[in-house]
């Protein structure tokens, strides 16, 4: 095979694996979207708040540290040396179930019926009282996350692939971070087993009820409030993993919930609704952006169109399908 | 939604259709504007101006632009920041083409040039709406700060990649760059603010603010009864853009100086603040556009007052607390009086209006 065959070869796993690493975002939009018809821009800031309490776990660290030794001159640090990350993703769970509970207690009980505009910017004052808080419990420096996840380039990959380029050509092999394999076969996992839970469970029956129609669901028995609490913390679980992927890949720290803003297009080209449309949307926009950033980037000389390609790629594709590649088909009346 | 004063009987249309419609309001109005322009001009200093005036001016144009696409015509926009930019952009390049031109030429000029880019964005809002279109205009954010950054021409080459604003005058008095005493940034933005407010009043009570507030309230409906959704929606664009154009013009030329794209525009920076600005003073409602541009604009100072002067928390920390105060008082807004501080003064002063008899 041709050097630049298999460069492409490359740029396109890697672009495909990257695109899951934003599917895992985008997921739990659409879970929320369509439970509650809440626009969560929040997400992001779930997956920082989630990293940052796992990290927090694992070193044993005491919750606003920082601030009870700034107002009191005392010196704490950690409750105990380490916890096993098995333990630490257990308590890190129980926490982002009661953070669901709270959400829903304290903010979308109130605002039922609410256009969804003001829903919308709730959940960025939310994003803003969470990113406060936790760098608050936690401190705000950069932090490892590691939970046994390996990552870096295979080496498997790149000695199996440097016989591939045809004889005589410098070739040194695909590299693929085998951290982004581990996103992908979690992703699958994960996919599956929400699948699984909302086809063959009563919860999951009252699951899609409430995403179907609100008040029909209600006018059956289904517990509105308690169909969100579940969504909200089985987001938040969604949020820990892609906390855990993203935190694995570059240090737990704030801009890791800028990785909302990067889920945003996968969001309108799959459409707000539809969780493998988050999947799908989400593989299409890490190929093309990859593609993008090589291909048309390299030719034209300027960098980091990445920034912006995925939404101009959405606004596109918006522009024939306004409610995205698989999302409910939009009918008006007056 | 903000509705109609009433309480004060009136005989003639003039003045049933008179901007202040209660004689108390007019009153309060004008011992404002005599106050803003005849008195704080000569007690103003340089910090009452850069920390708390010129903001709030700025802001207050920003929030008004993105009041007439948001509050008036419904079209969520998460775009202000590279609008902004436009505008501020735009002004430092007629400034190096022109030099020669009056700075509020070059100022409105910015405010045009923006519109038009406004309209081009604006396109895709005759397609899609709702959440779909708020994404869409955040592709205009990033795509106008990375075409800012990537460009250099924009910046002429500079080599730090920032923009300088250089020295202008009005009636002899410098405006822009490090000497421009106090008192003339000060008018210069306050003229600008009351002249472009009174007109955007002007325009929402007209022909054309009605058409969009049709188009907010169902395009369908609207459509149906003959307003064209085309034209209604990129004139909003257009004229939301002007504002925020000539907001971000200001921003770069008499507030801040000197500027790094990225930095100063950023999402975080302009966008969200602006929109919270609109929705915490009021969708819909001029008073709104102020009182949440005053509000966003004395909060950190009042925050960063009481945490780090008062309380004594390090900096880092006191940051953290605004942050979280901050989205606190966004949610607990929301949820108490979600039509924003111009709905809380107009039931106050409907309740004055009634006040020993309520019935």
């Amino acid at each position: 095979m041709s050097v630049e065959l298999l460069n492409f070869i490359e740029t396109v796993i890697n672009g495909l694996m990257s695109g899951i690493m934003y599917s895992l975002v985008a997921l739990g939009f659409v879970l929320i979207f369509k439970a509650s018809g809440v626009f969560n821009f929040a997400q992001g800031v779930f997956a920082l708040f989630a990293a940052l309490t796992l990290v927090g776990f694992q070193t044993g660290q005491v919750p606003f540290s920082h601030l009870i030794n700034e107002l009191f001159g005392t010196n704490f640090h950690n409750w105990y040396p380490s916890l096993h990350s098995f333990f630490a993703i257990i308590l890190t769970i129980i926490t982002m179930i009661v953070l669901a509970w709270l959400i829903e207690k304290l903010v979308l009980k109130h605002l039922v019926n609410q256009e969804p505009i003001i829903l919308f910017m709730a959940t960025i004052g939310l994003a803003f009282v969470l990113e406060g808080v936790g760098d608050l419990m936690w401190g705000s420096d950069v932090k490892v996350l590691d939970v046994g996840i390996p990552s870096g380039g295979s080496v498997w990959l790149e000695n199996t692939t440097i016989g591939w380029a045809s004889e005589g050509s410098e070739y040194y092999g695909m590299y693929i971070d085998v951290l982004n394999v581990w996103a992908t076969i979690i992703a699958v996992i994960l996919v599956t087993a929400l699948a699984l839970f909302s086809q063959y469970t009563k919860t999951g029956r009252a699951l899609r009820a409430v995403a179907d129609d609100h008040q029909a669901a209600l006018s059956v028995g289904i517990s509105l409030r308690s169909i969100w609490v579940l969504v909200w913390a089985i987001s938040g679980f969604i949020a820990m993993v892609a906390g855990i992927m993203w935190g694995t890949e570059s240090g737990v720290q704030f801009s890791l919930s800028l990785i909302a803003l990067k889920a945003l297009p996968v969001l309108i080209l799959g459409g707000f609704t539809s969780i493998p449309g988050a999947i799908i949307g989400g593989l299409l926009i890490g190929l093309g952006e990859k593609l993008a950033e090589i291909y048309i980037g390299g030719l034209l000389d300027i960098g980091a169109i990445e920034n912006w390609f995925a939404y101009f790629m959405a606004l596109v594709f918006l522009l024939f399908r306004p409610q995205g590649l698989f999302g409910d088909k939009i009918i008006e009346r007056v | 939604m903000i509705y109609k004063e009433t309480g004060q009987f009136k005989s003639t249309y003039e003045s049933d259709h008179s901007i202040f419609p209660l004689i108390q309001d007019k009153i309060a109005f004008n011992i404002l504007m005599l106050v803003a322009f005849l008195v704080v001009p000569f007690f103003i200093d340089s910090y009452w101006e850069k920390a708390i005036l010129i903001p709030f001016l700025i802001y207050s144009m920003a929030a008004i632009g993105l009041n007439i696409l948001t509050g008036y015509c419904g079209q969520v926009s998460l775009g202000t920041g590279g609008f902004m930019a436009v505008g501020a952009f735009a002004t430092y390049k007629i400034m190096t083409f022109f030099p020669e031109l009056n700075i509020m030429i070059i100022v409105l000029l910015s405010g045009v040039i923006t519109a038009f880019v406004g309209i081009l964005f604006g396109l895709p809002s005759l397609r899609i709406k709702g959440f779909y279109l708020a994404v869409a205009t955040l592709a205009s954010q990033f795509f106008i700060i990375w075409l800012f950054n990537k460009v250099p021409w924009f910046y002429n080459y500079s080599d730090t990649g920032q923009i300088t604003v250089s020295e202008r005058t009005m009636f002899g008095v410098a405006v822009t760059g490090a000497n421009a005493p106090p008192y003339a940034t000060y008018l210069f933005c306050l003229i600008l603010v009351v002249v472009l407010g009174f007109a955007a009043k002007n325009m929402i009570r007209s022909k054309i603010g009605r058409s969009w507030m049709a188009i907010r309230d169902m395009d369908i409906a609207a459509e149906i009864i003959g307003v064209p959704p085309l034209k209604t929606k990129l004139s909003a664009f257009a004229i939301s853009s002007f504002y925020i154009g000539i907001a971000g013009s200001l921003y770069f030329a008499v507030y801040l100086g000197a500027l790094e794209v990225t930095e100063s525009f950023d999402i975080m920076a302009i966008s969200f603040p602006v929109l919270f600005m609109i929705i915490i003073g009021g969708l819909g409602s001029m008073l709104g556009s102020f009182l949440g541009a005053a509000f966003i604009v004395l909060l950190p100072i009042f925050l960063k007052n009481v945490m780090v002067d008062l309380i004594g928390l390090s900096a880092v920390t006191a940051k953290h607390f605004e942050i979280t105060i901050w989205g606190l008082l966004m949610v607990v807004f929301l949820i108490l009086e979600p039509h924003g501080l111009a709905r809380l003064w107009s039931i106050a002063k409907e309740k004055l209006r009634k006040w020993p008899f309520p019935y």
